[in-house]
């Protein structure tokens, strides 16, 4: 699938919209490490307040340092971050109070009871106590019959639970969930989908990475894509689906097929299915002109009976693993 | 600033320090009271007076500083290595705290737990020898002023250390020999004449130095030297923990 010339390379059109309510502003952010690798490329990106914003890349992509910048985990080599308006170096303090963290690894203290830990983050973040709302998290998360036990004797789905617990504990107005369900089993991710879906209905803004794509179709509201350290694509879920979706006409046949026939209209996007039973044709959503009503004509042309049809939609794992694979041909085609 | 990020730093450290009791408190205070009882009331009891003390109550200073050193060092160097190694250190970087009021919580909770230590080996003192603190605000002093400065050299070991190992090498191979040989358990005035210049090379001459004046009038260089050089190491390590905040020296990639 051809992605659209202009998402491709960094000077994305879309990452210069001043979005009216931008929340995050990323501008001309690179990061290149003491070792020389160049983990981020002039990074432009802003989140709108209050939405789900998935940030999806295969591993390596620069998902985690991109994230690490604007959380004040890493140093930028290059560029600005503001949250809120307030700049990530100039105005730390402000910038910070705003954000919580969810990191990727399970990185918990060991000692401390799940009170004492969530606590003092909020204490972390300026924060003067406030048991009412550390119970109310804890009880949000299912944890509320744990507060008392050492964060070392939960399993690696709770101590997910406790991070996600320490990050909403000074009532950030930005969450970063870095890879939240990772380890984690599926009723606790429903849990915890529930609990985000809580928070943005709250104002929250919400930033996720994911393996877990399924999860990012199914509670993003923008999609964008990071891939060698460059963003390649940012647009809302709907868009990218409806601009990016292949679609596929699937025809169950009377008799089967033992191979396509030549002369048929549209032979290379055809393939043969369930031992010929099933013809697939593969077709672009956004083509002026599709194709099926002169495939249908070769049919019944050709005298192949139909016994059914339907047709399907592309998922956004489909997307992203062309899209990936789009920027990595480009860029090979940069280098060559 | 924010009084509830220092708070919070503070009491986590102390709270870990009251889970392992025995560890941070019960065992330093065995160990300096067995130096006490072997170098104070046995040996101690062949050896005359020091410029006029017992030689038993003479070593109480030296033993408190040693103790004072070692644990502000390693309570510190380990309050800051432990979130690094186990990789929480990513709440105290992604905070809206200041490196000041970062270095503030650990190096305020170890130099607390180090000045309780050295109390209660003073108080513990008491059991062995008659001791008299000539000057108590004095002592009280340079007891917070070397825990402090101590600790805070133990927050910049602390980050620097890339494991264990090196965590240990500064306090075991520096601090305490600098210890042994900084009149913890003589008078650098008993040393032969180009030794005792050298031994003023020691900066823990001049903080037993000072402190030993404060219990008994009695030092080995002017008191006010004792205060400027302790100060000074003071200053130069708030110089570097600033400097390591600023640039995110081992702590940030």
């Amino acid at each position: 699938m051809a992605i659209p010339s202009p998402y491709i390379g960094s000077a994305l059109p879309y990452a210069r919209d001043s979005f009216m309510s931008s929340i995050i502003s990323i501008k001309d952010l690179s990061k290149t490490y003491a070792s020389g690798f160049t983990a981020l490329k002039t990074v432009n990106l802003d989140i709108e307040r209050g939405e789900i914003f998935a940030l999806l890349g295969p591993n390596g992509a620069g998902k985690t340092t991109l994230i690490g910048i604007v959380c004040g985990i890493l140093n930028a080599s290059t560029g600005t971050v503001t949250v809120g308006g307030h700049d990530i170096v100039d105005d730390f303090r402000a910038a910070r109070s705003m954000i919580g963290l969810v990191p990727q690894e399970l990185t918990t203290d060991a000692f401390e009871s799940v009170w004492d830990t969530v606590s003092f983050t909020r204490g972390l973040f300026g924060k003067p106590a406030k048991p009412a709302h550390i119970e109310k998290v804890l009880r949000d998360l299912s944890l509320w019959d744990k507060k008392d036990d050492k964060i070392r004797t939960l399993s690696g789905g709770m101590k997910r639970r406790v991070l996600i617990a320490k990050a909403l504990s000074h009532e950030p107005q930005v969450l970063f969930l870095d890879e939240p369900t990772a380890g984690v089993d599926v009723e606790l991710r429903k849990d915890m989908w529930q609990v985000v879906r809580d928070l943005r209905a709250a104002g929250v803004t919400i930033i996720l990475t994911t393996h877990y794509i399924d999860e990012a179709e199914d509670m993003a509201d923008r999609i964008g894509v990071i891939s060698k350290g460059e963003i390649i694509l940012v647009e809302r879920k709907t868009e990218l689906m409806h601009k990016l979706g292949k679609k596929h006409l699937v025809l169950h046949l009377q008799k089967p097929l033992l191979e396509i026939p030549p002369d048929i209209f549209g032979f290379a996007n055809l393939a043969l299915l369930n031992d010929g039973k099933d013809l697939v044709f593969t077709y672009d959503t956004q083509g002026e002109r599709t194709g099926v009503t002169r495939l249908l004509a070769d049919l019944n042309r050709l005298d192949i009976r139909l016994r059914d049809l339907e047709t399907k939609q592309s998922s956004l794992e489909e997307i992203f693993i062309d899209l990936v694979k789009q920027s990595e041909t480009v860029g090979a085609g940069d280098r060559s | 600033m924010n009084f509830h990020a220092i708070l919070a730093i503070y009491k986590f450290e102390m709270a870990r320090t009251f889970r392992t009791v025995w560890q941070s408190i019960v065992s330093p205070v065995i160990s300096t009271s067995l130096y006490f009882v072997v170098f104070g009331a046995a040996i101690g009891s062949r050896i005359t007076e020091i410029e006029g003390v017992p030689y038993g109550a003479f070593i109480v200073p030296g033993l408190i500083m040693l103790t004072l050193l070692t644990q502000s060092t390693m309570n510190a160097s380990f309050g800051i290595y432990f979130p690094r190694f186990t990789g929480t250190i990513y709440e105290i970087l992604s905070a809206p705290v200041s490196a000041f009021e970062i270095a503030c919580g650990y190096v305020g909770a170890a130099a607390t737990k180090s000045i309780i230590l050295g109390l209660i080996i003073l108080a513990t003192s008491w059991l062995f020898v008659p001791i008299q603190i000539a000057h108590p605000v004095w002592m009280i002093g340079f007891l917070v002023l070397t825990a402090v400065t101590f600790s805070l050299l133990g927050f910049i070991i602390g980050i620097w250390a890339d494991g264990f190992e090196q965590l240990q090498i500064v306090p075991m191979l520096i601090i305490m020999p600098l210890t042994f040989l900084g009149g913890t358990f003589y008078s650098t005035h008993v040393l032969p004449p180009v030794w005792q210049k050298i031994a003023l090379a020691n900066p823990v001459v001049y903080l037993v130095s000072g402190f030993r004046w404060s219990f008994f009038e009695v030092a080995d260089v002017s008191p006010a030297i004792s205060l400027g050089m302790t100060v000074l190491f003071l200053v130069i390590c708030l110089a570097i923990v600033w400097w390591i905040f600023k640039t995110g020296y081992r702590l940030k990639k």
